[in-house]
């Protein structure tokens, strides 16, 4: 039986998503520098619909994933992302804490 | 990620196994490790020395780059004993992220008041256990000095492979555990896994000092714990 606790693990979220017939991409903390409000291993899971369950920052870039993670559902290929101070697109959707992450998304079969 | 290994990873997860998610960053490629599970070369070392750490990272092995996502179930302390020395123990296992349950029978001790903010359940282990079993990554404290209601959790504690099994008492008084032990029919490899006198020596001679010397131990023994090697739950 799940639990509400359960109900929000991702990579439960992402399995009842794909026993369902959605497409879904899961995103993955590969690396943290600094202070980072996730820790490495963290989940971000997203369908074809921008639907998301997870997070990998403290909200800074979750936007900015989402909108790579449905190019990744209809491409196929994984991607690499880096956020972060240092990053050129640090005003739009840098991490305030001043930390930086790297991010893996990739889709789901 | 392969729907196979996530349908994998999140049955271990259920189930309390630990298990590692290799993801090969080159090919994009995906494979569920459990713990027990060979490895070969120097991934597999890598993989060992994260089911111990529980931490997930990148690693280069062989010049080929690799994920490792490490899922450990979260550690869990079993207290047998609502005493002065849980009062203690229990919120310091909590500060040290550890999960933690105590279980005493007898409803004079077990009491919300001296217990607060932790799962009390008054009741025997024998009754209790069952129905949430004890496993490789539980630790079992016993602190009752009443062999009636310490032993049948020593026991299951044995049986279920836990990390870490203390229970509280003097030499003489764990020497007759002992003998009750082996009359009830446990080798002497098991039992020497019991930790008793229980805790780290360090002089402890208040029931919080006493309670220090229990969670180090604990820690002790979670960090240095063997890896399941028989690739089978015990």
């Amino acid at each position: 039986m799940m639990t509400s606790i359960d109900m929000r693990d991702p990579l439960l979220v992402a399995e009842s998503w794909m026993s369902e017939g959605r497409d879904v991409a899961i995103a993955t903390v590969m690396e943290t520098w600094g202070s980072a409000p996730r820790p490495v291993g963290s989940h971000l899971v997203i369908d074809a619909d921008g639907n998301f369950e997870g997070s990998v920052s403290g909200g800074c870039v979750e936007g900015a994933v989402i909108t790579e993670a449905i190019e990744v559902i209809a491409e196929g290929e994984p991607r690499m992302l880096e956020f972060g101070v240092a990053d050129e697109t640090a005003w739009r959707v840098g991490l305030s804490c001043g930390g930086k992450i790297r991010v893996y998304v990739e889709r789901l079969g | 990620m392969d729907p196979h290994s996530l349908k994998k990873l999140n049955k271990a997860r259920s189930s309390r196994q630990a298990a590692i998610l290799v993801t090969d960053l080159a090919e994009g490629r995906d494979r569920v490790v459990l713990e027990g599970d060979e490895v070969a070369g120097a991934l597999g070392e890598e993989v060992s020395s994260r089911f111990l750490s529980g931490k997930s990272g990148l690693v280069d092995c062989d010049g080929r780059s690799f994920f490792l996502n490490v899922h450990l179930p979260p550690p869990r302390i079993v207290i047998i004993g609502a005493v002065h020395i849980s009062q203690a123990l229990y919120p310091m296992a909590q500060m040290t992220d550890f999960d933690v349950t105590i279980i005493d029978p007898r409803s004079a001790f077990a009491t919300a008041e001296r217990f607060g903010g932790v799962n009390l359940i008054a009741d025997w282990p024998q009754d209790v256990l069952p129905l949430k079993p004890l496993d490789r990554y539980t630790a079992l404290v016993a602190v009752t000095h009443d062999p009636k209601i310490d032993d049948p959790g020593v026991e299951a504690a044995l049986k279920a492979g836990c990390f870490y099994v203390g229970a509280l008492g003097s030499r003489k008084t764990h020497a007759k555990r002992v003998q009750r032990l082996t009359e009830a029919g446990f080798g002497e490899v098991d039992i020497a896994r019991i930790s008793a006198p229980i805790g780290l020596e360090i002089g402890a001679a208040t029931p919080a000092e006493i309670a220090v010397a229990v969670l180090a131990d604990i820690i002790l023994a979670y960090r240095k714990r063997a890896l399941d090697r028989s690739g089978a739950s015990r």
